[in-house]
């Protein structure tokens, strides 16, 4: 338990308060427009659809403020730099921020949802009472017209067209009907073209269709400029609701019952939203500078297994481990930016990334620079970032365990590298005594580029009789008959023959229980940082792992669980 | 956008669609609204279009990630042939299902969500793509054992080492060597 709220406590207590404003704006509404003697009138037309579709209006509110701020990501970069004093779990939060930007689509959705449906009701009964339907008190209010004394109740206006048709006429005519359409034609398209299925295998669908939301913006701006929802002007005395709704005929004529006037509600949306708007708008600025910066190709490297390495040079660009850039090349398409780790250390004079075939923008790329002449410049690129991510916190742990699955093991690689770096400078920053690392792959082709660090790394360590501070397991999860009787033959040669590395590959998963055990025996008084770089379904089994052998007692080992995506 | 498979999107925008013409339908209906019997409409319309939009088609590049549940839909689609695996008569069924719901204000979003998955599906069939079921694979099992019931017709052409000669022995060679094999 006590685990669960080391792990999981600020974000939930995030999500707590987030909740808990929705529910408050929305309760709080729904009462004011329930109650309130100012929309008495208004009430007695709508009823609770009223309330029901002014307690989401509000609560959409709050949420369209939000959902541009986890995407402004140099804006949370400048605050992950000044959370620095306030500790580790501050800053993972911040990791998180596209989980709540969908949390929060999903409640402007549901929103939407709720406050479509109440307004349809509206509609229908604004043109019920308009056609005399309902009672005297309606059909009197609904005939209140926009005349130099009165001011009308009743958006609806028409009359003399055919009744059906009216609700929808009505819509299309004012400014709250037609943007509302608009904006919510553009909310269904951003949705359904960021369903994962879409996101993940057709980028640029999602990427494309997501601009949308320029118009929704803008559609939600002016969506309150009619003021069609109506409350009673304010009148000295106060007005006399009980005896002058039964006494229709004494209006204007009884001083204590003077006709009611109307006026529409100030249009809030624009400033709530007007703030994130103008920090998403600098975010697009700044993402447009870093483009504009040049940069230079050190060495561009074709590795077996359709990998790319680009080793890259950029003016004033400074790195940590395990950080990530957004490139663009406008030559393949102006406007996507895509993430790639970077796999340099920061005590390296470049920054490189290995970029593997997956999808129509890294195909491209990788095709533009086959064709590329020896040692000419690679087409022009664009870099955003660096953003920062979990792996900065590896040599805050005084022991490690690094979990990378195929390519996900680029941000270790960095780390790595700069461990071998820091270790021949003897640098004090690094607080961690020992490293485990578990490197999960299908084939064996992808293992080479990296298979070369580790090489140098087992010899440098060998040299230095620090054989101990690095404990690394390579296993190949996907074997066939061929490589059981190839490993066979060659079972008692001293090195491995596919990496020639003198640790062996293991064969199928590594069997965690046991992994965790070793690791807290060999650690029994240490705090251990979990890192994984990989799919969902091994995320979820690391993080019972480390649940389980997790001891509340604070003298013991205990595992944290750090994750990353892209 | 080269390789993308625009009736992925379609089905998508499709059953949303389906979705919001049914809520745009059961508000009518429960509201009584003038016109609700094109209300009535949406909803049979709205759930006829989720129950064919639901079983997600299979991916010409790549693996289908299937909704839950979606077997049973996937045999009835499948059942109707050419109808349901060509994605112009989609496109046009679409098109003509929408356009009842343009007459009344509760099921006018339906009708142009709708509209517009069924011009993606237009792209779609334009494209050439066509609607697969997702059938489970059944797999054939070869029977175990087999490789050492039917042993190379050819003796190797050295003699075997350490390691393969061990397999030989436990194997007991059904074929007569033509040269006497003996380790060196």
């Amino acid at each position: 338990m006590g685990n669960w709220i080391i792990n999981h406590g600020l974000t939930s207590f995030i999500l707590v308060v987030w909740m808990g404003i929705n529910i408050f704006l929305f309760v709080w509404f729904y009462l004011l427009y329930d109650l309130e003697d100012r929309f008495f009138y208004t009430r007695h037309l709508l009823g609770s659809a009223l309330a029901w579709a002014r307690a989401p209006a509000a609560v959409l509110n709050f949420n369209c403020m939000l959902i541009l701020l986890p995407v402004c990501r140099n804006l949370l970069s400048l605050l992950r730099g000044s959370f620095v004093c306030c500790g580790r779990s501050m800053r993972k939060q911040l990791d998180k921020n596209l989980s709540f930007h969908k949390l929060v689509a999903y409640m402007i959705a549901l929103m939407t949802a709720v406050h479509m449906v109440a307004h349809l009701l509206n509609v229908e009964w604004y043109n019920n009472s308009r056609q005399g339907v309902y009672d005297k008190l309606s059909t009197a209010l609904s005939n209140l017209e926009d005349a130099e004394n009165t001011t009308y109740l009743n958006p609806i206006r028409t009359t003399d067209i055919n009744l059906q048709q009216i609700p929808t006429y009505f819509v299309f005519t004012t400014i709250a009907g037609l943007t509302g359409v608009i904006i919510t034609l553009a909310l269904i398209l951003i949705i359904t073209s960021s369903m994962e299925v879409i996101r993940r295998s057709y980028f640029e669908v999602f990427w494309y269709t997501h601009h949308l939301f320029i118009i929704f913006f803008a559609g939600l701006v002016f969506h309150g400029a009619g003021r069609i929802v109506r409350g009673q002007k304010e009148t000295d005395p106060p007005y006399n609701f009980t005896y002058c709704k039964d006494h229709i005929d004494e209006w204007g004529k009884n001083p204590e019952c003077p006709i009611p006037q109307f006026e529409g509600g100030f249009p809030q949306t624009w400033m709530y939203v007007i703030g994130p708007m103008v920090l998403y708008l600098c975010e697009r600025v700044l993402r447009f500078i870093r483009y504009m910066q040049t940069v230079q190709y050190r060495k561009i490297v074709m590795h077996p297994s359709k990998v790319l390495e680009l080793q890259l040079l950029k003016n004033g660009f400074k790195m940590e481990v395990g950080q990530y850039v957004f490139l663009n090349c406008p030559a393949i398409s102006q406007l996507e930016w895509h993430p790639f780790t970077m796999t340099s250390a920061p005590e390296e004079d470049f920054f490189s990334v290995h970029i593997r075939s997956a999808g129509d923008w890294t195909d491209k790329l990788i095709d533009i620079m086959q064709q590329l002449p020896e040692g000419a410049q690679g087409p022009k690129m664009g870099v955003d970032g660096p953003f920062g991510t979990a792996s900065e916190d590896v040599f805050d742990y005084e022991v490690s365990m690094l979990v990378g699955a195929g390519i996900g093991v680029t941000p270790f690689a960095s780390i790595l590298k700069s461990i071998w770096y820091k270790f021949k400078e003897s640098n004090p920053k690094l607080r961690t005594r020992k490293i485990y690392f578990y490197w999960l792959c299908r084939e064996t082709h992808a293992f080479e580029w990296f298979a070369d660090l580790l090489l140098v790394l087992e010899k440098e360590m060998e040299e230095r009789g620090m054989g101990d501070f690095l404990t690394y397991k390579l296993y190949l999860t996907k074997w066939d008959q061929n490589h059981a009787f190839f490993m066979r033959v060659h079972s008692d040669e001293d090195t491995d023959i596919v990496t020639g590395l003198k640790q062996k590959i293991y064969y199928g998963r590594p069997a965690w229980d046991k992994e965790f055990e070793q690791v807290r025996k060999e650690n029994p008084t240490s705090v251990v940082g979990t890192f994984l770089c990989g799919p969902e379904a091994l995320g979820k089994v690391l993080e019972k792992k480390c649940v389980k052998y997790s001891d509340v007692d604070p003298r013991k080992t205990k595992f944290y669980f750090n994750k990353e995506n892209f | 956008m080269g390789k993308i498979e625009w009736a992925m999107w379609a089905n998508e925008q499709a059953l949303a669609s389906g979705l919001i013409l049914l809520t745009g339908g059961i508000v009518g209906v429960a509201g009584q609204f003038r016109g609700w019997q094109f209300a009535a409409y949406a909803v049979a319309a709205g759930v006829f279009v989720c129950l064919l939009e639901y079983p997600r088609g299979k991916r010409s590049k790549g693996t289908g990630v299937e909704r839950t549940g979606q077997y049973c839909f996937t045999v009835c689609v499948k059942a109707f042939g050419p109808l349901t695996r060509n994605y112009y008569v989609r496109a046009f069924l679409h098109a003509a299902i929408c356009v009842p719901g343009g007459f009344m204000l509760a099921t006018v979003l339906g009708c142009v969500c709708l509209g517009i998955a069924s011009l993606i599906y237009l792209v779609a069939a334009i494209r050439g793509e066509q609607w697969e079921p997702i059938l489970p694979v059944k797999e054939i099992r070869k029977p175990v054992g087999e490789s050492i019931k039917n042993p190379p017709q050819n003796p190797p052409p050295r003699p075997p080492g350490e390691g393969r000669r061990k397999q030989a022995d436990l194997e007991s060679a059904a074929y007569d060597n033509p040269l006497p094999v003996t380790d060196n």
